[in-house]
């Protein structure tokens, strides 16, 4: 019970991670190198915040999630489309934004690092138990949890239940098909980068209440995402929050009941092992 | 039609490449090489730039350094390696070969200031390496006979740690059940090899015993199991992050220990800025004497110049290195073999206290653990150095306030 | 197998341009010896990448596994045995190991292949961690009395090897079954060619070429830890100086190597406290403006120079 409830927390944790770059990858076709920075700089935004004027990071979002929906706006109108338009086919696409993402997430840690310093930003928020069935959890975590529950929850209901969100997911599935029945594909492309970088950036914001961030730590979280993104299925927001949790799970099991020792190497044997027996992802269409 | 801007800017920047060097001749280039980028950015952010910047202020607000009877001031050149050894390497040499730097402050972290150590001895500068601690300081001395150790070994690091712990028992103040976890890296690896030899021949028993790897993001379920072998005291030889994320889960949950103790980042600023009140009694690696005038000094000059407080560890044994490496300078003149001459022969009056190099051109007075008490951080224990404050016992985490 | 004139002509060029490189060293600049380790030592590992990755467009990040494991070679086994066996010994477990991730990823496409050997890397770093941890070893400290110079001749030599290889391949009946599966695998299964070993086999080479270029340059890091020979940011190095250079084209990686190599230097030693920000939009400037990478430029040169040429006459 333990063990599931923290594995739980550890998830929604991983779900704020990576559902953001999902819908990057999976709409806007997009493999962001530069989501850890997203991450990173929301995660900043909270700490100054913070620290300069008390403002809980739980109403920071508030202001993070617009911003971030407009910068990243920016950054897939001016600087991805011209690589969309300009490539032919799905592979140099790829290749493309892979090299355009790395020079970005570059500039991004320059420019973090140029604003705010390589110092290491931590803050105490909500540092305190809370009691879940007689065990206790850290509130920030817990906060967290509820929070990536929320964003994960209205996301799937919107691209499920509504109009905007049916046409995401034609384009997300056939972006010809799509074209030709007359959805707005470039448009909706820049919603769902802009979109998957708000959340990020919430995300990075809800992180920085429990773990310790800097300037140049963005790497890590996008490669985390990306492992979740892939194990998950490229394009279906089940498949992420899926494998977000069942990571959070195993990671949790194995440092509990085996070796702390082992956790990350059985979140890698857990991916690999999942993309070998269903080489497209737990929820990925298989390729055609 | 648009490869041409390109290449001029390719041109521009590989002729910017080789002409850097030049420089006019009543200035000192001293190099800096240290992470501004990658996994040891955080700490060299607050460990070694900022004692750098305030050391070369300090010296050129003074008309800068006495050589051979005249001022020079100091230019220093700065390069980010990236946390990346290859970098490292590629940019001393850049200082050697390019730049012509007079002298080469070490690089930061023991992994890059041993892969720096053999262009530093190839070109024949003095490396005095604060960072890096190892007990393989006999064997690299003997290969680098011009590198220098000023912040102790990891033996005597966790052997003290062990040693307070064991003096507490003693003293009727702490049980006989220990808790300990380490990073798995190799700084972790080789401080808990080393604790768990002692903690066995003191008569401790290890009721919790584990690693767990290097970027971790969530370490509740290590503080849970370690509550639940109820021990009376945890021990963690862990790097910035996850001291961080260790001391807040043991806050969340509680742990009823008399003693707590994390590695790295304890004694950072952050630290106390972030735990407050939670962070009394916690002790920590390293350490210094807060009272002592040189350090005040050292410390308020610090926060004027950088606008930051500098830690409690490591930032004042790397102005002692600078400190070093001005004193010999002015000293024996720009001549680096006779530079590193004179440090091997010295005893040096450093903001630490003396600091000399007799035995494997290491230091061998220094901090071990430190305290956090009532706010400020404390050396609690050393080698050859005074003003060591009582240890005080854990109580509780402050959460009734 | 025949030589052409044109064959042969290469060959003596390339064997010269080889001697000319060898000398290096004797140039007394330890500052260019140690840009030449670097350009040759990304050489090695990105024209073995593209001549996987060129004709298949698997993209693979496993490079800084392989590199690590040869790494610890050579800091296991440095006190034993002599230093070229070292770099054989890794070179074979490297393309064991090639072979055996290759042998699971087949059924693997496009993105998920990508990730896969990223997850593959971290994973291989993670055990490695984790066994150092169990049998309380350290970091490695690899001290010996090789040099830089011979660190160079060495990473030389193995970059000329996987010329050769490269140059052997492409003239072989498995470099035409690689090109006939790059332009359609199922025109390649239907016409009798066994794609799956043909792509194993081809894999083993960056496999064993980064072990081994990871064996040949662990006496220059003298310390060696996982984070350290495992970094991950290596593989994508690779990546993206072969890209840059373009990986359809066997001296492709060489000329994305040596201009990447030679504009990071000149950006970090220019901008010390915003390298990483200049390197950023350097990145970007190449991605927008190159987008064909540095082969694309090269022949788009040689097209209007040709062209100039037969307006002239």
């Amino acid at each position: 019970m333990d063990i599931l409830i923290t594995g739980l927390l550890l998830g929604g944790t991983y779900a704020l991670i990576a559902v953001g770059l999902n819908l990057q990858y999976g709409v806007a076709r997009i493999m962001n190198l530069a989501n850890g920075e997203m991450l990173v700089a929301g995660g900043f935004v909270a700490f100054w915040l913070y620290t300069a004027g008390q403002t809980s990071p739980l109403l920071t979002v508030f202001l993070v999630a617009p911003v971030a929906f407009a910068l990243n706006w920016l950054i897939y109108r001016f600087m991805l489309q011209p690589l969309v338009k300009r490539s032919k086919t799905r592979g140099q696409l790829e290749t493309d934004s892979i090299l355009a993402t790395f020079g970005l997430s570059f500039v991004g840690v320059g420019l973090m690092l140029a604003a705010f310093g390589g110092d290491y930003f931590s803050y105490s928020f909500l540092a305190v138990p809370v009691e879940i069935f007689g065990d206790s959890y850290g509130a920030n975590r817990v906060a967290s949890f509820v929070a990536a529950v929320v964003i994960c929850g209205a996301l799937y209901l919107w691209l499920n239940q509504s109009r905007a969100g049916l046409a995401i997911r034609a384009v997300a599935t056939a972006p010809a098909s799509a074209r030709l029945v007359g959805i707005d594909v470039r448009h909706l492309a820049a919603i769902a980068f802009a979109l998957g970088g708000a959340v990020t950036a919430v995300g990075g914001a809800l992180i920085s209440t429990y773990l310790t961030l800097d300037a140049s730590t963005g790497v890590v979280f996008t490669l985390k995402a990306l492992i979740i993104v892939i194990m998950g299925g490229v394009g279906d927001v089940r498949g992420t929050i899926l494998a977000a949790l069942l990571l959070g799970i195993v990671e949790t099991a194995v440092a509990s009941l085996i070796d702390p020792g082992l956790t990350l190497a059985a979140a890698y044997i857990l991916f690999l092992g999942v993309l070998l027996f269903r080489p497209q992802g737990l929820f990925g269409k298989a390729p055609t | 039609m648009q490869r041409r801007p390109f290449l001029k800017l390719a041109t521009a920047l590989a002729v910017a490449g080789t002409i850097a060097g030049a420089a006019s001749a009543d200035t000192i280039r001293i190099g800096a090489v240290a992470p501004k980028t990658g996994g040891l950015a955080g700490g060299a952010a607050v460990t070694q730039w900022p004692t750098i910047a305030l050391w070369v202020d300090q010296v050129n607000a003074d008309g800068g350094l006495t050589v051979d009877g005249e001022k020079m001031m100091i230019e220093l050149i700065e390069y980010d390696d990236q946390t990346n050894p290859g970098e490292t390497i590629k940019a001393v040499q850049r200082l050697a070969t390019q730049d012509e730097a007079h002298f080469i402050i070490a690089p930061y972290g023991t992994g890059l200031n041993l892969a720096a150590a053999p262009i530093f001895a190839r070109y024949g500068y003095p490396q005095i390496a604060v960072s890096a601690i190892t007990d393989q300081q006999p064997e690299l001395s003997a290969q680098f006979p011009d590198m220098f150790f000023t912040l102790g070994t990891t033996s005597a690091l966790a052997e003290d740690a062990v040693k307070i712990l064991t003096d507490m028992r003693e003293a009727g103040q702490l049980g006989n059940k220990i808790a300990m976890v380490n990073v798995a890296d190799a700084f972790g690896i080789e401080l808990a090899t080393v604790a768990r030899e002692r903690f066995a021949e003191a008569g401790f028993e290890l009721v919790y015993d584990t690693s767990y790897p290097l970027g971790t993001q969530d370490l509740s379920p290590v503080m849970k199991a370690a509550k639940a072998a109820e021990p009376d005291a945890f021990v963690a030889w862990s790097y910035p992050p996850d001291t961080f994320a260790l001391t807040e889960q043991a806050i969340i949950e509680d742990l009823d220990v008399q003693a707590f103790y994390t590695a790295v980042a304890t004694p950072f600023p952050a630290y106390g800025a972030r735990f407050g009140a939670a962070a009394n009694g916690n002790l920590g690696a390293g350490g210094v004497n807060p009272d002592s005038e040189a350090f005040q000094a050292y410390a308020t000059a610090h926060q004027e110049v950088t606008g930051v407080a500098p830690d409690s560890w490591a930032s004042a044994t790397t102005y002692a290195s600078l400190e070093i490496l001005q004193q010999s300078i002015e000293a024996v003149g720009l001549d680096r073999a006779a530079v590193a001459d004179h440090i091997r022969a010295t005893t040096f009056e450093t903001v630490l206290g003396p600091m000399s190099f007799a035995n494997n051109n290491s230091n061998e007075a220094f901090w071990t653990v430190g305290q956090w008490q009532d706010g400020v951080y404390r050396g609690v224990a050393a080698r050859g150095r005074d003003g060591a404050a009582e240890v005080q016992l854990k109580d509780g985490w402050g959460s009734d306030s | 197998m025949t030589l052409t004139a044109s064959d042969l002509r290469n060959l003596v060029l390339a064997a010269l341009a080889l001697a000319v490189c060898a000398l290096l060293p004797f140039g007394g600049s330890g500052y260019w010896l140690g840009i030449g380790v670097t350009i040759v030592m990304f050489t090695a590992l990105a024209t073995s990448w593209a001549l996987f990755s060129g004709p298949t467009h698997y993209i693979s990040l496993a490079t800084a596994a392989f590199f690590g494991v040869g790494t610890y070679v050579t800091g296991l086994g440095f006190e034993v045995l002599p230093f070229w066996s070292l770099i054989g010994i890794a070179g074979l477990i490297g393309a064991v190991l090639a072979a055996l991730v290759g042998f699971a990823t087949l059924r693997l496409s496009g993105v998920y292949f990508v990730i896969f050997t990223l997850g593959l890397a971290e994973l291989v770093r993670q055990v490695i961690t984790w066994g150092q941890n169990m049998t309380g070893q350290r970091g490695l400290y690899v001290l010996t009395d090789i040099t830089e110079a011979g660190i160079y001749w060495w990473l030389l030599g193995l970059s000329a090897a996987v010329y050769l290889g490269g140059w052997l391949i492409g003239r072989s009946r498995l470099g035409f079954a690689l090109r006939i599966i790059g332009d359609d695998e199922t025109v390649a299964a239907h016409s009798g060619i066994n794609t799956a070993f043909a792509k194993v086999m081809l894999f083993m080479v960056p496999g064993a070429v980064a072990a081994m270029t990871g064996a040949i340059l662990a006496p220059r890091y003298v310390y060696i830890e996982p984070s350290l020979a495992f970094a991950p940011i290596l593989s994508f190095q690779v990546v993206i100086m072969a890209l840059l250079g373009g990986a359809s084209r066997l001296w492709g990686p060489l000329v994305g190597v040596i201009p990447f190599t030679l504009l990071l230097e000149s950006i970090s030693s220019n901008f010390p406290n915003q390298t990483t920000l200049v390197l950023g939009v350097a990145f970007l400037v190449i991605v927008y403006f190159l987008p064909r990478g540095f082969v694309g430029l090269l022949e788009d040169a040689r097209g209007g120079l040709r062209k100039r040429a037969g307006g002239m006459a």
